[in-house]
C-alpha cells in the first residue's frame, strides 16, 4: 500500500478557508471520507491527485510532493470524478480507455492487448467500438474507472463516484471498487458505498472531525449533520 | 466521426489511415476534372464498390447521403439554367462521389487511427509544431460536439419546463455557461490521466 501523508495542510478558494491544519496518514487498503456539501472533502481528494495543492503544508505520496513531483505523483495515483461526461476525452470506448497508455512506452499490440483485457474486466469488452457517449450513466463510470485502472496506478481516489448513478448501478461501482487490488480512497455521501472498508474520516468545516473505523465515524458523521 | 466508425475488419477498415486519407485526397481531384460522363459513372461505380468491399449497410450510406441529396436538389436545377443539364448533373455526380468517398473514409477509420496520421503527417514540422499537442486538440475538438449538444439539449428542456420556450438568453446564458464549466473539469480530467505536459 502507497503512504499518503499530509503535513499541517490549509487551503482557501479566495477568502473561504476549506481546509484548516489538516494532518493525516493514509495507509490502509479501503479509506472513505465523508463530510457536508462544502466541508473540505473533495479538495482533500483533489490533493491526493496533485489536482489541487496546497496553499501552506504539504502532501506526499510514497515520499513524492505533490506540488512539485505532480507528475510522478499522478503515474501513481488515479482519479475518478462524479461525472464520467467530464472524464471521457476520445469518441469509441476501447480508444477512451488506451487515451491514458498514450503517452506510456508500451508497444501497439501491448496497449492493444492491456485494453482488451481491462475492457473485459469490467463488462466493456461487447462495447469496445461503441460511441462512449451514447453508454449508460453506470456504464460510463465503469468506462471512467476502466480508463484510470489501465495505467495501473497503486492508488485510486474517487469523488462521489456514485452520486449520480441509479442504486443498482451504484451497486455496480460500489463492487467494482471493493474488488480493486489497489488501495482505495472513496469520497461520497452515499454511506453504504464504505461497507468493509478499514477506515473513514469525516471533515467538517475544512477540519477532521472523526477518523476510525467505519462505524465508529459513521456514527459521528450522523450525529454531526442530525 | 462522432461515433459513426463502423467496426470491421475489411482491407478498407484495415487500410492505414495515413494512406486512405492521401487516397481520399489524389481521388476526389481526379473526380473533379472529370469531363466525360462515362468517366464519372465509372468513379461512382468504384465508390459503390468500396463501400460493398467495406461492408457499410446501406442505411449507414443512405444516411450520409441523404443531407447532400436537398442540396443538389437545389444546386443541380439551377446549375442546368446556365450550363445546361449533362453539365449539371456531372456537377452533382462529382459532388455526390466526393462526399461519399469523404463518409467512406469517416466510417471505416478510428478517430485514434486520424490522430495518429495527423502526426505522422506533421513529423516534418516537429520543430514548430507539436503533433500530440494538435492530436489531442482535434480530439477533444470532436468529443466536445456531443457534449455540448447534450447540453444544449438539456437546457432546452429545463428552459421548456419553466416556460421561456422563445428566450434566446435563456438558451444561450446557460449553455455557455456550462459548456465553459464542462471545459474546465475536462481540462482537469485530462491533468488527472497524466496529459498536463
Amino acid at each position: 500500500m502507497s503512504v499518503i501523508e499530509f503535513s499541517g495542510v490549509e487551503h482557501s478558494y479566495g477568502e473561504r478557508p476549506v481546509l484548516r491544519g489538516v494532518d493525516l496518514v493514509l495507509g490502509e487498503g479501503r479509506i472513505g471520507i465523508v463530510g457536508a456539501n462544502g466541508s473540505g472533502k473533495s479538495t482533500l481528494a483533489r490533493m491526493i491527485n496533485g489536482l489541487v495543492t496546497p496553499d501552506r503544508g504539504t502532501v506526499t505520496v510514497d515520499g513524492l510532493d505533490v506540488a512539485r513531483q505532480g507528475r510522478e505523483v499522478r503515474r501513481r495515483v488515479g482519479f475518478v470524478f462524479t461525472n464520467p461526461d467530464n472524464q471521457i476525452v476520445m469518441p469509441t470506448v476501447s480508444e477512451d480507455v488506451a487515451f491514458t497508455l498514450r503517452k506510456s512506452r508500451l508497444s501497439k499490440p501491448d496497449v492493444a492487448e492491456r485494453v482488451r483485457s481491462t475492457l473485459e474486466r469490467f463488462g466493456l469488452a461487447a462495447h469496445a467500438e461503441h460511441p462512449a457517449h451514447r453508454l449508460s450513466g453506470g456504464q460510463k463510470q465503469l468506462l471512467a474507472l476502466a480508463s484510470v485502472l489501465v495505467a495501473e496506478p497503486s492508488v485510486v481516489v474517487a469523488d462521489e463516484p456514485t452520486t449520480l448513478l441509479d442504486a443498482r448501478n451504484a451497486r455496480l461501482i460500489g463492487e467494482m471498487l471493493s474488488s480493486l487490488e489497489q488501495q482505495v480512497i472513496v469520497v461520497t455521501h452515499q454511506l453504504e458505498l464504505l461497507d468493509g472498508f478499514d477506515r473513514v474520516i469525516v471533515i467538517d468545516d475544512g477540519r477532521i472531525v472523526a477518523d476510525d473505523t467505519p462505524d465508529a465515524a459513521l456514527g459521528a458523521y450522523r450525529s454531526l449533520i442530525a | 466521426m462522432i461515433g459513426l466508425y463502423v467496426p470491421g475488419s475489411t482491407l478498407v477498415h484495415r487500410a492505414p489511415a495515413l494512406a486512405k486519407l492521401g487516397l481520399l485526397a489524389v481521388t476526389i481531384a481526379v473526380i473533379t476534372v472529370l469531363q466525360e460522363p462515362w468517366q464519372l459513372a465509372a468513379a461512382v461505380g468504384g465508390v459503390c464498390v468500396l463501400f460493398l468491399a467495406a461492408r457499410i449497410p446501406p442505411r449507414m450510406v443512405w444516411r450520409h447521403v441523404v443531407p447532400i441529396l436537398w442540396l443538389l436538389a437545389i444546386a443541380v436545377p439551377v446549375q442546368a439554367l446556365f450550363a445546361g443539364w449533362t453539365a449539371a448533373l456531372m456537377m452533382g455526380g462529382r459532388v455526390a462521389a466526393s462526399v461519399a468517398l469523404a463518409a467512406l473514409f469517416t466510417l471505416t477509420t478510428t478517430v485514434s487511427s486520424v490522430l495518429d496520421a495527423c502526426q505522422q503527417l506533421l513529423r516534418p514540422f516537429r520543430r514548430w509544431v507539436d503533433g500530440d499537442r494538435v492530436g489531442l486538440l482535434l480530439a477533444l475538438t470532436i468529443r466536445c460536439v456531443p457534449l455540448t449538444a447534450e447540453i444544449v439539449r438539456e437546457v432546452i428542456e429545463a428552459r421548456r419546463a419553466r416556460g421561456a420556450t422563445g428566450s434566446l438568453t435563456a438558451l444561450a446564458v446557460p449553455v455557455i455557461v456550462r459548456s465553459l464549466q464542462s471545459a474546465e473539469a475536462l481540462g482537469e480530467a485530462l491533468v488527472a490521466r497524466g496529459l498536463d505536459d
